[in-house]
Order: C-alpha cells, then sequence, then structure tokens
C-alpha cells in the first residue's frame, strides 16, 4: 500500500504540511518495502486550481492513502473520485503521520475540511484571474 | 461648377474616442466622473464595465431590458472516446481538468474558455458547451450598456470583453472595475485615454501608482482627476508632477455633491455649471489624444 503524506521539507523528519493543495513536498512511503520517496509538489506555486492538480499528482503516484493537514471542496472531489482515502492530522513528523496511520489513530474525512483558496494566505484568494 | 469637399465639416467635427474611467482604488469616484462626464457632453455612450458590481444605473434610472446572455465554452469530456492521455489536464493552465487514470474531471468554474484542451486532445473527445456567466443589458435610448455578472462567477473579463463589442459609433466612456487586475486591464486595452480617478490621500496615491504603472505600460496616454479635493494631503498633486502625468479636473470635497449622491442624483443635474468643466476636460483629452 501506499501513502501520501504532505510535507513542509523532503525529509522524513519534517513537519507535516498542513495545506494539502499547496505543499511543498509529498512523501510517499510503501508499506511494502518501507521505502521513502519524496516527490516535489508540481501544484504549490500554481495561479489557481491547486489543489487539483495536487490531486491529480497524488493519483498518478497511485496512493492509497493521503495524509494531511486539510483538503478543500475541489482537492476533495478529485481524491474520492480516485478512490483515495483522506486522513488527517496536525503537529507532527511525517515519520509520525505514519506511525499514527498504521496504529490506526487517525480518522478518515468524508468530505472537504477547508474552504477553497485556504491555502493561499491573505489577499490572494483570486490572484489567478485573467 | 465645381463643389468644395465638405473637408472642414470633417475636420471640426468630435473624433469617436474610447475613454476609460479607472482607478487604482476603489471607492473614489470613478462612477461619479463617468456618469456626470456622460451627461455633459454630447453624443457620448456609457459603458459600465464594472460588471461584478455595476452601479451606473444607480444614477441614470434607466429602464434596462437584457439584450444578451454571454457565454463561455467549457469541455465537455466524451468518456467512450477518451483514453486518458492526461493531454488536456498538462494543458490547462487554470487546473481546470484533472485527469485521473480512469477518468477526466472537469471544473467549468476554472475554467477560461480558451478552447486549448478540445485543440490537443489526441482522440477528439473534447467539445464544448456554453456556460452563462452573466447578461448584458441596455438603456431604451442605447447609450448606455452594462454588464451583470452572476453572482459568485469569477470570470469577469469575458463579458467585459463582450460587452465592449457595444460601443457603438460615438464616443464611448467606460466605467472600469477597480484595481489593476485582469477585469481593469481588459477594459482599458485598445482604448484612446484612461482617466485615473483619485483621492488626495495616501491610500489613495498608493493604488493610484498602481494604476498609472499599468496604463504606462499599454502606452495609453492618461490623465488625473482629484476627487474630494481638500482633504488628506499633496502627496498625489507632488507624484503628478513628478512623472508628468497631468491633473485634468478636481472635483472638491463639497457636502452639496454628497448629499445628491446619497439621492442617486449626478450633480451636473443639480449644479449645471460643471457641465462646462466636464466639457473644458473632454478638450483636454482630445487634445492628449490628438
Amino acid at each position: 500500500m501506499k501513502i501520501c503524506i504532505t510535507s513542509k521539507s523532503n525529509e522524513p523528519d519534517s513537519d507535516i504540511e498542513p495545506r494539502f493543495g499547496r505543499a511543498p513536498y509529498f512523501i510517499i512511503a510503501d508499506t511494502e518495502n518501507g521505502k521513502l520517496e519524496a516527490i516535489e509538489n508540481p501544484a504549490a506555486g500554481a495561479t489557481g486550481g491547486a489543489g487539483i492538480q495536487a490531486a491529480q499528482e497524488v493519483a498518478k503516484m497511485q496512493a492509497d492513502v493521503l495524509i494531511t493537514g486539510n483538503v478543500g471542496p475541489n482537492a476533495y472531489e478529485v481524491l474520492s473520485t480516485a478512490g483515495i482515502e483522506v486522513v488527517t492530522t496536525s503537529g507532527v513528523s511525517v515519520k509520525e503521520g505514519i506511525e499514527q496511520y498504521n496504529k490506526g489513530t487517525l480518522e478518515k474525512v468524508s468530505g472537504p475540511t477547508a474552504r477553497a483558496h485556504a491555502g493561499m494566505g491573505r489577499g490572494q484568494g483570486r490572484g489567478g484571474r485573467k | 461648377m465645381q463643389t468644395t469637399p465638405a473637408v472642414d465639416m470633417i475636420t471640426t467635427e468630435t473624433p469617436n474616442m474610447k475613454i476609460t474611467v479607472a482607478s487604482g482604488k476603489g471607492g473614489t469616484g470613478k462612477t461619479t466622473v463617468a456618469v456626470n462626464f456622460f451627461l455633459s457632453v454630447p453624443k457620448t455612450s456609457l459603458l459600465d464595465c464594472d460588471v461584478e458590481e455595476p452601479n451606473s444605473n444607480l444614477f441614470l434610472h434607466n429602464d434596462l431590458k437584457k439584450v444578451k446572455e454571454v457565454t463561455i465554452p467549457v469541455p465537455v469530456i466524451d468518456e467512450q472516446k477518451c483514453e486518458h492521455c492526461g493531454k488536456c489536464a498538462d494543458f490547462c493552465n487554470y487546473n481546470a481538468l484533472a485527469a485521473l487514470p480512469q477518468k477526466v474531471m472537469v471544473f467549468s468554474d476554472l475554467c477560461h474558455g480558451c478552447g486549448g484542451c478540445s485543440l490537443v486532445c489526441p482522440n477528439d473527445a473534447i467539445s464544448e458547451t456554453g456556460r452563462s456567466i452573466g447578461n448584458i443589458e441596455r438603456s431604451l435610448s442605447g447609450q448606455f450598456h452594462t454588464g451583470l455578472l452572476n453572482i459568485g462567477e469569477a470570470m469577469a473579463s469575458p463579458l467585459i470583453k463582450e460587452l465592449k463589442t457595444y460601443a457603438g459609433e460615438n464616443t464611448v466612456i467606460m466605467d472600469a472595475p477597480p484595481g489593476t487586475a485582469c477585469p481593469m486591464i481588459t477594459t482599458v486595452e485598445d482604448t484612446d485615454y484612461c482617466i485615473l480617478v483619485t483621492e488626495p490621500t495616501p491610500f489613495g496615491l498608493n493604488d493610484l501608482k498602481l494604476a498609472a504603472e499599468v496604463v504606462r505600460e499599454m502606452k495609453i496616454p492618461a490623465g488625473v482627476v482629484i476627487n474630494r479635493a481638500g482633504v488628506g494631503d499633496g502627496g498625489v498633486e507632488e507624484y503628478c508632477h513628478q512623472t508628468g502625468l497631468p491633473i485634468i479636473m478636481e472635483i472638491p470635497y463639497d457636502r452639496r455633491i454628497a448629499e445628491v449622491y446619497s439621492e442617486g442624483i449626478p450633480f451636473v443635474e443639480t449644479m449645471p455649471q460643471w457641465k462646462e468643466k466636464f466639457l473644458q476636460m473632454f478638450e483636454t483629452i482630445k487634445e492628449a489624444v490628438r
């Protein structure tokens, strides 16, 4: 099984990034061989639709589970269509997040946990308009 | 006997210009300037391009009639033909498409209607359908048109572009959206002159600078109208002198203007001497465009 975790850096000891679409890195943990792989999120700097593109990337990696802080409505729609389970946690490292998931202490979410554009910071909500 | 061609007639006639009324900061008085200017200068028409919150008609009180529903083309995926290659999603700059291994998802709200996805699709699996973004309405006389963006809609620019095709033959005054983003640029582009309305405060100055830089970049001649002159400080004047931006009118901070504004009355109607000032401003603009 493949677990994808949003990360602030490409190191498994770094903190989990609470934003999904604009997370700088994804760390993929393969539970079969214990391998960890860091991938830069191509959507991190998108002008709009970051969650959609990020979700598409996670689907491309064929992840079964996503561990992150929050997901917006569009990202959630893509992830659920792709059949990816979404679980949330906060304030832990990537490694700890994986342990939490394996112990079964993380709860699966059944809908978006943040509104659209929540991960964009102040005053940037509509930057990509034509 | 020979007749002389009517050359003189032509040269003395008003050239038909496209004049935008813009500002960096919101609430500086764009609509006040646009509406009073329109009412003061004969043979002009007015377009309210602030389609997210058009308010010119609050002062004109026209009965408006819908003339067009504006749509933008958005993709429809034929799942029978789609081979999930992902080229459409890779192409889309706005992430309006998500290509999953078994399905392509369309997020119409993010689509800018460029049509690129259907061009890059190798299987001809993408067709287009219209998505309504808003309406264009006109006054009975046809001298006034306004765009009205649907509530919650983000794509203002395609509606503004369509609205601008209703400019007609006369000199047209366009009330622009505030700011310096795409809707403002769409309004200002391909126009002959831009009136930048500001207030003489540090806030007004900050946003005037942004708007002035935009029109300078677009190579559109511009002049400044200082509204609520008398409040604030001298920063705007100083900036205009330093950068050679002409101040083409000053509207004083006057209780009488504020009172008629609050009643939805353009101030040239109660203070007709201002019509003359707007006509003078029109002459200044004609000179600058020439």
